[in-house]
């Protein structure tokens, strides 16, 4: 296969044949644009649908499985039905912050796709400070969230929306400093180094004990990140209605709804680039074909994705000032003492490389 | 080094929240008015009746045999019960010997009636604490219950099995195989609800120490079932005032003292374990003869009062009949657990969060029809 | 405690109340309701009774009087009792509340004030708990009526 896996840069070459630089480079961006927000909008949704199916596994159930085969086609009639659904909202709703909190989600959410190296070159936007810009971008959600339970006017999503907001900005800490503590075993924020250096063996084998620990605490305030259980504190069905948003509905429901799904992958994806070698194969064994790189990539983010959505269905949910000991008097000195560990083991060469 | 306390600028100010009646934490339409400073409950107030019938009055003007139909509509999880406590009080006061095989009859099927009452509730437990998976467990196990008294009785859920005098059929020739069937399969099952969740570390910390009452407050509330042998406090009516089969069976009171909410769901863990084992005492041995002694077509009480409890999934339930002689008793009120168990809901989620509210409110295991009757 | 003991024990203290045993399972006493309040408190406090369990409160209309009905059981001694109390004034029937020795009592009486109208003094929120609040008229009394919500044969 010939075919360049860097699509930003084959479509820009393309566009270039036939106008003037500016504009194809303008055209090019929003065409990749387009194409990431359709595959991942599907995709949102098929996640949708596989935690559907795993729920269904654990609860001894079968899932959806009448709309196509296996029900594959259940979430897409879901999405068909949200759409042509009416939008409600509450009269002494602030209309204009009502209507925009989804899209701050939403676009949030989209915008960290960019990012992530699914294989060799396939990244649409292979900044320098790629793992800062994840961090950065993940917390602009909550605003949509914080924002979504205050214009709402209704008592349970506000308190939702607080509780998000408190427990997303402290989990922050924790996902900022277990990635930080990998970031001293590369060197550089950059993906694409990130997964080069790991040619030499998964960070989290050339790390090995403070990486394990690392990852451990990433999985925990990943999965606080993304408000699911056990700490859907923000929606807790059996405290609050629907959390933060009880009235939204429709398509405006949707976006939340596929946010969160997105997150998930996100997180999952973070952690497939930084600690389990992104695209890079078990021992190189298909290195020489590097579009399964993509095969890779997505199948250590499900297992990943599913891991979360085993949290999801076997375990209860925190109180809230549980959600919070455990971030400020667990999860974060744990966190410091071993990004300490991890440079006196940096700084005495004991990483473990092949 | 000294710290002082400074106090904080902060002012904070309490509100209201409705709770229900329409939530899913309420179980039904049971309306509470939180109030709340902050995520912490300063008071609880419930509102009821939104699914008040009257039962009461409807009592006063229905024939004996018409009031049993009505009690499977209060407390619909344990309706064998609640009918069984209105056959007792009619047959006590018309001084019935009743058969012992409806003696027997009757203590299986209230006791897989407690089962299946406590299923649900673990269900339900679980998802009021956020963990979604124990409620297709509970039901699971609680369906193989529905099929037995499918078969028994012809209903599911309002059996109407029990009449004054004795048992409207004869038991069904699979109910045997299929009891011992299911009480095969639930051994093996109920260690399953321990391993998913009575272990969990969040589930623990979720419970222990929320909602604690104390054995003195109990008794004083008039808590009773396993809210109140959760505090320590022995009211198990088949211990203490024994009725049916239940002074001939052996068993234990399931008695935790710690008085919290997971003291409380252990009770509710023990108590089927304990009827499993009333069943396996009764199942094999259930005596030959009548299914019911004939009693006149229209039944009337002789002058007097007359009061019967029966222990139901959730507590005591007592039914107090004034008969002035006639057909329909003059004045009939059933003193329901859920009332009692609910009036103490104040006392034990103040001070905690929205959180321990609602996993007290699930080891209260109300059911709101029979608040509000 | 046998009934017997327990009549003679509680007819020490008090001296207008009428034991029965007629027609019932239980010792009835019926105490006039001047004398409601310090029977309670006593029957509660006292070591050889202690009847710190009310198991049920019913409100009764015997027509023409209202009254109430309390059922106590001892936790400790395991034995039982009945306490009754009327009053023949049906336009305004009030009771002492005994809500401060059993908490029960609470709700118990805010139903009885819900469906017979009859008012507790001293209790600290008596308003109605099933019935809206622009309810005319108390459901259980004898005589109420209403045509379009009761069926009456």
């Amino acid at each position: 296969m010939n075919i360049s896996l860097n699509i930003t840069e084959t479509i820009q070459e393309w566009l270039i044949g036939f106008m003037p630089e500016g504009v194809a480079s303008i055209l090019g961006m929003s065409i990749v644009a387009l194409i990431y927000l359709a595959i991942f909008a599907v995709a949102g949704l098929y996640l949708v649908l596989l935690e559907r199916k795993v729920a269904a596994w654990f609860q001894l159930r079968i899932g959806p499985n009448r709309v196509g085969y296996w029900g594959l086609f259940q979430t897409m009639a879901d999405a068909l039905k949200l759409v042509s659904k009416e939008l409600t909202g509450t009269v002494k709703a602030d209309k204009f912050l009502y209507n925009l909190a989804p899209y701050f989600v939403i676009i949030s959410s989209l915008m960290a796709l960019a990012v992530f190296p699914f294989t060799k070159e396939f990244q649409a936007f292979d900044i320098n400070i790629g793992i800062f810009f994840l961090i950065a971008i993940s917390s602009v959600g909550v605003i949509g969230i914080l924002l979504a339970g205050w214009s709402s006017n209704n008592k349970f999503a506000l308190i939702g929306a607080m509780r998000s907001g408190v427990q997303t900005i402290s989990y922050e800490l924790s996902i900022g400093l277990s990635l930080l503590t990998m970031v001293l075993l590369t060197g550089s924020l950059q993906l694409s180094e990130i997964v080069e250096t790991q040619k030499e063996g998964w960070l989290i084998l050339q790390g090995h004990v403070p990486a394990v620990i690392a990852f451990m605490i990433y999985m925990i305030a990943g999965t606080a990140e993304t408000n699911r259980a056990p700490f859907d504190m923000v929606e807790a069905e059996s405290e609050l209605g629907a959390g933060f948003h009880t009235e939204y509905s429709g398509m405006k429901f949707a976006y939340f709804f596929l946010a969160e799904f997105i997150n998930m992958f996100i997180i999952a994806a973070i952690a497939t680039t930084v600690f389990f070698g992104a695209w890079l194969s078990p021992f190189g064994i298909t290195e020489s074909i590097p579009w399964l790189g993509v095969f890779w990539f997505l199948g250590k983010t499900l297992m990943l994705v599913f891991l979360m959505m085993w949290f999801r269905w076997t375990f209860p949910r925190l109180r809230v000032d549980q959600l919070l000991t455990l971030e400020w008097k667990y999860l974060l000195p744990i966190n410091l003492v071993n990004i300490v560990i991890m440079a006196i083991i940096v700084w005495l060469n004991l990483t473990i490389k092949f | 080094m000294e710290t002082t306390l400074v106090k904080s600028n902060f002012k904070s100010e309490e509100y209201f929240i409705n709770m229900g009646p329409q939530h899913p934490a309420t179980h039904g339409v049971l309306r509470l008015l939180l109030t709340i400073d902050g995520e912490i409950i300063k008071k609880v107030e419930p509102d009821l009746g939104y699914i008040h019938r009257s039962i009461e009055k409807m009592c006063e003007r229905d024939s004996y045999q018409q009031i049993v139909h009505l009690t499977d509509r209060m407390d619909y999880l344990s309706s064998h019960i609640n009918n069984e406590a209105v056959c007792l009080t009619v047959e006590n006061a018309l001084q019935l010997e009743l058969p012992d095989r409806v003696k027997v009859i009757r203590t299986i099927l209230s006791e897989l009636t407690r089962i299946a009452s406590h299923c649900l509730w673990w269900g339900v437990m679980g998802m009021d604490v956020g963990a979604l998976t124990t409620y297709f467990y509970g039901f699971r196990d609680r369906e193989m219950i529905n099929d037995i008294f499918e078969e028994t009785c012809g209903a599911r859920l309002t059996m109407n099995y029990n009449i004054p005098g004795g048992l409207m059929f004869d038991i069904h020739p699979n109910f045997v195989q299929r009891t011992k069937d299911f009480i095969a399969h639930f051994k093996t099952k109920l260690p399953e609800y321990d391993t998913l969740l009575t272990g969990n570390v969040i589930f623990q910390k979720r419970t222990k120490g929320v909602g604690v009452l104390s054995k003195e407050d109990a008794i004083s509330f008039g808590a009773s079932g396993p809210v109140g042998r959760g505090s320590g406090y022995s009211c198990d009516v088949r211990k203490h005032h024994p009725y049916s089969a239940y002074d001939r069976v052996t068993f234990n009171e399931a008695l935790k003292t710690e008085g919290d909410t997971f003291a409380r769901y252990q009770v509710r863990i023990q108590e089927m374990w304990e009827a499993m084992s009333i069943i396996e005492q009764l199942i094999d041995n259930i005596p030959e003869g009548e299914h019911k002694v004939a009693t006149n077509a229209v039944i009337k009480l002789p002058k007097g009062e007359y009061y019967q409890k029966v222990e139901t999934a959730r507590g005591e339930l007592g039914v107090y009949i004034i008969s002035i002689g006639t057909k329909n008793p003059y004045r009939l009120k059933f003193r329901s657990p859920g009332f009692s168990n609910l009036s103490l809901l104040n006392h034990i989620a103040v001070g905690g969060k929205i959180g321990d509210l609602v996993a007290s409110m699930a080891t209260l295991d109300l059911v709101i029809p029979d608040i509000d009757r | 405690m046998t009934n017997e003991a327990l009549q003679n024990l509680i007819n020490s203290w008090i001296t207008d109340l009428e034991f029965s045993e007629e027609e019932s399972q239980f010792l009835n006493i019926t105490v006039t309701p001047e004398h409601l309040h310090q029977l309670m408190s006593d029957l509660k406090s006292n070591k050889e009774t202690s009847f710190d369990y009310l198991f049920c409160l019913s409100g009764v209309d015997w027509q023409p009087e209202l009254g109430v009905v309390y059922h106590l059981e001892s936790t400790t001694h395991r034995h039982s009792i009945v306490v009754k109390v009327k009053t023949a004034d049906r336009e305004n029937p009030v009771f002492d509340s005994v809500c401060d020795i059993w908490k029960t009592a609470e709700f118990h009486e805010r139903e009885v004030y819900d469906f017979f109208g009859i008012k507790f003094n001293n209790h600290p929120n008596l308003k109605r708990l099933f019935l809206t609040d622009e309810w005319e008229g108390f459901p259980l009394r004898k005589d109420y009526e209403d045509e379009i919500n009761m069926v009456i044969k």
